[in-house]
């Protein structure tokens, strides 16, 4: 009797601390999703109240004259000649990520019909690694991929001859460039992010009605037609969502963009050849050098390109997570 | 008579039928659907074709320039300035990946059983929706905020513990994503069994729906320890790099990685540090690939041995 109460005590007094400690430790997610903001926002707030609104559409990166002394613009302490604009930087990501996006988005369907319809049940599997394990496939490989392989290649042999044959169209035509640039970039950006719209499309697809199909089947419709009439529409939402969830993914990419987009700096492509850099890359790429000025401005001003990149992929991931949970996908 | 009546009708009934075949024609696919038809497979095809080759062409451009590099020095040689062996670099990349897998696991599986078990609330929804959006952070700012917080502000400078921590919070939403698939596998049925069995919400959760989930909460650890292990930006504002072998301090002193050999060393214009790039990259890309398939083949394994619920 004694010791079923003490039981039941304790089960009473567990169930409390079990909840809290797991309340506790779920926090964590949030928690740290809110500290990166709070500590970009804090220590970026110098470069913020120097550079205005005008960093986003000025393209002027400029750290100044690192060996002269400081001078106090705006009531902060920076490099004599020092700008920081980043207009290069929001064009090259968002075109870069974009491009990407309209190479992949086709090859992507085609894949995730192939793997769930295509073939047989038997084959699917086997083959569907392929894709998974692409998915998988360090960034940083990626680079190493696209400037070992594809930079020459494409530099040597198709661009050159893209330019001919495109010779009519804009931005398509006018210098080939070496084979480091915003294409080369969008196509290595393409193949990462492929995997990850080809299996969440597999997954939806999968979970579409089989009436609706046998419906179009019963109509006449080859099963093609049944997936482009019928499956696809429906799954509009999906492929909207899961679209812009990848193009979150690409704004973000750092090493495969950093090794293969050529780094250009305070300059605007004006065709798909031409270099390019990303806000992401020029994070990793321009930390040692920012080190060199002693005011520390330029790191803040990197720390606010880190800002605006978070504030942008938070936009777009929570767009695109709305979307997929509405179609109660995961 | 009877006979031939039916006789005639039959054939009567024949000739209608044989008219009526005549009269309508066969519905035949215009030749515009076919071609479409056609030029659809070819390109449903060759998109996954493309796929194949893109992953055959990485692994094997990998392999192939690594093959000339892969001996016995890169396990027991540091690397200098320029070459010399990886296993600097080697311990630096497993030392990481198991210390944030050992933080995150955790945390993250306590999150994904909070999420599965009590997250159906407007609370769960949003720790789920946060979750979400934290995954789909860039790695890069993570490096960087452990960078400025960490590095900087604390002032560990290039070390373990930050580099530690800024994986652990890139692998924490994993985890905690795919235990909460994995539990929630769990039919009700069997949370009611052990509440019915008089066990509290504790032991529900460690003894009866853990060891249940076990399999697929190991297979989205597998995955985890492979994402960190390929990951270089959120390392290299926080790490550094270091030519030596670690000595154990947790602060302050930085550490190597087989990622940031590849992205530096390709850079130099040796033909030594191309393949020792080459090697880092098959090595890592071996590295991951094998824990993934490693993690299917234990679902696999533990689902058929144990059993697996079906939802």
């Amino acid at each position: 009797m004694v010791e079923s109460t003490n039981a039941c005590g304790i089960i009473a007094m567990k169930i409390p601390a079990f909840r809290v400690a797991l309340i506790a430790t779920a926090s964590f997610l949030p928690l740290s999703l809110l500290l990166l903001i709070v500590f970009l926002v804090l220590y970026s707030w110098p470069a913020i109240q120097f550079n205005q609104f005008d960093f986003l559409w000025t393209n002027d990166w400029n750290l100044g004259n690192l060996y002269g002394n400081p001078v106090s613009v705006h009531g902060q302490q920076i490099m004599p000649g020092a700008r920081y604009g980043i207009w290069f930087l929001v064009v090259g990501t968002i075109v870069s990520s974009v491009l990407a996006m309209l190479i992949a988005m086709p090859i992507a369907i085609g894949s995730a019909y192939f793997l769930s319809e295509g073939v047989r049940k038997s084959w699917a599997g086997p083959l569907s690694l392929f894709v998974d394990l692409l998915a998988a496939v360090p960034s940083v490989v990626y680079g190493l991929w696209g400037y070992a392989l594809l930079v020459p290649l494409f530099g040597q042999t198709i661009f050159p001859f893209m330019v001919k044959t495109f010779s009519f169209v804009p931005f398509l035509n006018g210098s080939a460039g070496s084979g480091y640039g915003l294409l080369t970039a969008a196509f290595v950006l393409a193949v990462m992010i492929i995997p990850l719209i080809s299996a969440t499309l597999r997954e939806a697809i999968q979970m579409t009605e089989p009436a609706l199909k046998e419906a179009g089947l019963s109509l006449g419709l080859n099963r093609l037609e049944v997936f482009w009439h019928i499956t696809l529409p429906k799954l509009k939402t999906v492929l909207i969502g899961v679209g812009i969830l990848a193009l979150g993914r690409a704004l973000g990419e750092t090493m495969a963009v950093l090794m293969v987009s050529g780094n250009a700096l305070n300059y605007l492509p004006n065709n798909i050849y031409a270099p390019i850099s990303t806000m992401a890359a020029f994070i990793a790429s321009q930390l040692d050098s920012a080190l060199q000025d002693p005011t520390n401005m330029a790191v803040e001003a990197l720390s606010e390109i880190a800002l605006v990149l978070l504030l942008i992929t938070i936009v777009v991931n929570i767009t695109a997570r709305l979307m997929l949970w509405m179609e109660r996908i995961r | 008579m009877d006979g031939a009546d039916t006789l005639m009708a039959t054939k009567a009934l024949d000739d209608t039928l044989v008219t009526v075949d005549k009269v309508t024609r066969r519905f035949r696919i215009s030749l515009w659907r076919r071609l479409m038809t056609v030029m659809a497979w070819i390109f449903v095809v060759s998109s996954f074709v493309f796929l194949a080759a893109m992953f055959l062409s990485i692994v094997g451009d990998v392999l192939v320039h690594a093959w000339p590099a892969l001996n016995l020095k890169l396990l027991t040689d540091i690397t200098n300035g320029i070459g010399g062996g990886l296993k600097n670099a080697i311990e630096g990349s497993i030392i990481m990946s198991l210390g944030a897998l050992l933080l995150a696991a955790p945390i993250g599986i306590s999150a994904g059983i909070y999420l599965s078990e009590h997250g159906q609330g407007g609370a769960g929804k949003i720790l789920r929706f946060l979750s979400d959006v934290l995954v789909g952070v860039p790695s890069i700012v993570l490096g960087y905020v452990g960078y400025i917080t960490m590095v900087i502000y604390l002032g560990w400078q290039f070390s373990v513990a930050a580099g530690v921590i800024t994986l652990t919070v890139m692998l924490l939403p994993y985890i905690a994503r795919s235990t909460e698939l994995a539990l929630g596998n769990i039919p009700l049925a069997v949370r009611e069994a052990g509440y019915g069995l008089g066990a509290g919400e504790g032991r529900v959760a460690l003894q009866i729906l853990l060891p249940g989930a076990a399999p697929a909460i190991m297979t989205g650890l597998f995955y985890a320890v492979a994402l960190s292990m390929g990951e270089t930006a959120p390392l290299l504002y926080t790490a550094g790099w270091s030519n030596y072998m670690w000595t154990g301090h947790l602060t302050k002193e930085p550490i190597g990685y087989l990622t940031y050999v590849i992205w530096t060393f390709i850079n130099e214009p040796f033909a030594e540090s191309h393949m020792l790039a080459f090697a880092a990259a098959f090595l890592i890309t071996a590295g991951v690939l094998i824990l993934i398939l490693l993690g299917r083949w234990f679902l696999v394994r533990g689902q058929r041995r144990t059993g697996a619920y079906q939802s």
